[in-house]
């Protein structure tokens, strides 16, 4: 049996919703469990009071990049078939350096307003309209900046690519990492965190 | 109304969440995501609102172009998931309830206000990016997507670069 079964055809377009609906509840329980339907608790990241965002993420991207890797291996998974977002570098540094701003200004990311808003924050629904309002403003100025954005792409290319190393040396320093970083953040904690 | 339980230990939780990302690699071959959903849902909107105006729009098309409706889609469906599973999270827990988190020293106008720009910022710069924190950091990442970690590398840097001026709405 090979994976992504989507990918292989073991069940249609229909079904796959039904996937994405499952997925979500999962990806939504997860988050809020995690505490990060709490604008205060996300942002506690950027003033060192709770590193609970590192935390969580490095875990997660450790925990599926080890996924993959041995699915891989073991010759289960074919990772050629899992969509790669194609690397646009200028667009997406300034991209990225917005969503950084954006996250503190607005408390949240997308995800998380939704799972803010599913659980009552008012703050979450009001981030909601700002995102729609947003997503209005880029498709109203699409025409004029489309040559902007759409320059430079590099297409679907992983680090062990950009970098000519092999996928498993990246894969050890990914989670070199994240063990460094967990240790860094416990003793960041330690020093500015106090009430948890 | 009993106190609401603490947080998950954000190791348990992010396993959790890394095999749900796991499980969306594996069944569909592509990662999670929630800003591409707003896309489709405004294209949609747009078109209900300005079908002429929708219909000579380049990014709009881009969501309406096809056979199916434009909300029929795989984002669509997972974000209102992600919606059903953090209620249910949270109920589970006596977290959901209405309210508005800030700082101390923040008024609510101006908190509101500030998730508004907020969202606005992000909606931006996930079209940038092609990607937010779900598709791009979290997705990309564990994929080793080199876009993906020059983003997230970018996301802390604006973050922290931030913090010091918005210290009235969360300290």
């Amino acid at each position: 049996m090979n994976a992504p079964f989507f990918k292989y055809g073991l069940f249609g377009d229909e079904a796959g919703l039904v996937v994405a609906f499952v997925i979500g509840l999962g990806f939504g329980f997860f988050l809020e469990r995690a505490g990060f339907g709490s604008a205060r608790k996300l942002v506690a990241q950027f003033y060192l009071t709770d590193l609970a965002v590192f935390k969580v993420m490095f875990t997660a991207i450790v925990t599926a990049l080890l996924g993959v890797t041995y699915l891989g291996w073991m010759g289960l998974l074919d990772l050629d078939l899992v969509y790669l977002v194609p690397t646009f570098p200028g667009p997406q540094l300034v991209g990225g350096l917005l969503l950084g701003i954006g996250f503190v200004v607005g408390g949240y990311c997308p995800g998380t307003s939704v799972a803010a808003t599913a659980t009552g924050r008012v703050d979450g629904l009001a981030y909601l309209f700002g995102l729609v309002a947003g997503t209005v403003v880029y498709a109203e100025s699409y025409s004029g900046i489309k040559d902007l954005v759409n320059a430079g792409g590099l297409g679907a290319v992983t680090l062990p690519e950009a970098l000519g190393l092999p996928w498993g040396v990246l894969v050890l320093a990914v989670v070199a990492v994240a063990i460094g970083g967990f240790y860094g953040a416990t003793l960041i904690e330690r020093r500015f965190g106090g009430a948890a | 109304m009993s106190k609401p339980s603490p947080y998950m230990n954000p190791y348990l939780a992010g396993i959790g969440l890394g095999l749900v990302l796991l499980a969306a690699f594996v069944l569909m071959g592509r990662g999670l995501g929630a800003s591409g959903a707003f896309s489709s849902t405004v294209s949609w909107i747009a078109e209900l609102a300005a079908p002429a105006h929708a219909q000579a729009n380049e990014y709009y098309q881009g969501y309406l172009a096809g056979d199916e409706h434009p909300l029929k889609a795989w984002l669509v469906f997972e974000v209102i998931g992600l919606a059903a599973g953090a209620l249910f999270s949270g109920l589970l827990a006596g977290r959901a309830r209405i309210a508005v988190e800030k700082g101390p020293r923040a008024s609510t106008p101006a908190r509101l206000l500030a998730a508004f720009a907020g969202g606005m910022l992000m909606a931006v710069g996930a079209h940038l990016a092609r990607g937010c924190t779900s598709g791009q950091a979290l997705s990309g990442g564990a994929l080793l997507n080199l876009g993906s970690w020059m983003f997230m590398i970018m996301v802390f840097v604006g973050g922290y670069a931030a913090a010091w001026f918005l210290r009235w709405q969360w300290k």
